[in-house]
């Protein structure tokens, strides 16, 4: 017989004791001890048939294959750049996923990417180690000019995309800035100075309360009063 | 001499008056703050992040480094020399190694966890606060951790067992001319909730082997008081912007 203790949204520490028996499996942020499924981060629960889960309210971003993120240059190597992805591990970037154009041995590659230069990338490889690659190849992967970057919480990302990318549009729509989120927590904003900071605004109230439901009303009412 | 009465007026199984609160910190990944009577505990998080000295990293799994630092001017009102030292080295340590257990860095290889924290006012019982905010602390920031640890002293201060010691029950037979001759024992603890396993167990004075074991079952009741004001504190946040 099997005994869920937990409802759908209720917060759960670390440790706390999510269902008894077997016929629940461990999700995402859970594990099992004999017949106990314990959580393992602060967050939401959600169960989805058998399965229970844990949606984390803060933590860490773990890099991984196929993701959009904002980087920074931090060094330039023999055939590439170092880049700091907001994590505790640096990606690589080389010469041949930087660019389409031919590069010639001598050439100096801090005319292309300078140190302390911010670039939309894409993960491609990450090993167990945590050695990151990542390309500048696809389209809208670019060196960022202008605007300003701010940065969220990582676990916040597809709170401020929102499903099917309805909470950005809306923010770009109302505030006419071009915005682009990397999965990594960092945000480019583009505009006017007005919509920039408007934009800005909006994105960290949906940080904070990200845990809330009926957001995209709340934020469209905040970014209508604001202008 | 038996001590019949608490120097604060509070019942030998009873803990100071406790207050936790999360987020404290905007700039650290996760923080939280936890008041025991007098002793206050700030506790910051940042990471996981690059390590260094380089040297230290691991590859199988990232690694908790804990720091303790009693502020200048937190003790009695005597000023501090400020900085590291002998006691400071060790409360990090054991602070670590009680910490360590549950605490689930097997996803950050090469990465560093680190885990400051301050003690702005100080009256015994420091490396417990220091304990019981980190772990509200680490959990806060999204660390994965199998369970949450608690911590809480008690002792014996003139034949009588009690809990969660004070620096002038650590000290009667200074305070209290009746006690003079008194035995004094001080055994921090902390424990994980769910397993009840001790991750910290040290003492200082002295204490039979009957009294040690009513003493740590004395404890068990206490840390689990401690257990609950996390808990709360941890679910506060989000409990009280949803009405």
């Amino acid at each position: 017989m099997s005994e869920i203790l937990i409802e759908e949204r209720k917060i759960v520490v670390p440790g706390e004791v999510l269902a008894i028996g077997l016929d629940y499996v461990p999700g995402e942020n859970t594990y099992r001890e004999e017949d106990k499924i314990f959580s393992k981060v602060l967050g939401l629960a959600a169960v989805s048939g058998r399965v229970i889960k844990i949606t984390s309210l803060a933590g860490p971003y773990m890099p991984t294959v196929g993701d959009k993120i904002i980087g920074r240059i931090t060094d330039i190597a023999f055939s590439g750049w170092r880049v700091d992805t907001n994590t505790a591990y640096s990606a690589m970037l080389n010469v041949k996923d930087a660019t389409t154009r031919f590069i010639k041995k001598e050439e100096d590659l801090s005319k292309i990417l300078a140190i302390d230069d911010y670039i939309i990338v894409d993960i491609i490889n990450v090993t167990s180690q945590r050695l990151i690659d990542v390309s500048m190849r696809e389209l809208g992967l670019k060196k960022i000019q202008g605007g300003r970057i701010i940065e969220i919480n990582s676990q916040k990302v597809p709170r401020v995309i929102g499903k099917k990318a309805s909470m950005i549009t809306l923010i770009k729509e109302k505030t006419g800035c071009e915005i682009t989120v990397g999965q990594n927590g960092l945000i480019w904003i583009l505009g006017s100075p007005e919509g920039e900071a408007a934009a800005e605004r909006a994105i960290k109230m949906i940080e904070e309360k990200s845990h809330l439901s009926g957001l995209t009303e709340q934020v469209e009412a905040f970014l209508r009063g604001g202008r | 001499m038996v001590y019949k009465q608490r120097l604060d007026g509070r019942k030998g199984d009873e803990l100071r008056p406790m207050e936790a609160k999360t987020k404290v910190i905007p700039n650290a990944q996760g923080s939280a703050s936890f008041k025991i009577g007098k002793t206050w505990a700030i506790a910051a998080v940042y990471g996981p992040r690059e390590i260094y000295p380089k040297f230290l990293a691991n590859p199988k799994r990232g690694i908790l480094r804990c720091y303790y630092n009693m502020m200048p001017f937190s003790g009695s009102g005597e000023r501090i020399r400020p900085g590291s030292n002998r006691r400071s080295q060790e409360i990090a340590m054991v602070m670590t190694k009680a910490l360590e257990p549950v605490v689930d860095l097997s996803q950050y290889p090469n990465s560093v966890v680190d885990v400051f924290v301050e003690l702005p006012q100080t009256d015994a019982g420091t490396r417990c606060a220091a304990i019981s905010a980190a772990a509200m602390a680490l959990a806060d920031a999204g660390i994965p951790m199998k369970d949450l640890v608690s911590s809480v002293a008690v002792g014996m201060a003139d034949d009588k067992i009690i809990a969660d010691l004070t620096y002038k029950e650590e000290h009667i037979y200074e305070f209290n001319p009746e006690s003079l001759n008194a035995v004094v024992s001080d055994i921090p603890l902390a424990m994980i909730h769910n397993t009840k396993e001790l991750t910290l167990l040290q003492m200082d004075g002295e204490i039979t082997k009957e009294d040690l074991l009513k003493a740590l079952e004395l404890g068990q009741k206490a840390i689990e008081k401690v257990y609950a004001v996390q808990v709360k504190a941890l679910k506060e946040n989000f409990i009280e912007e949803s009405k």
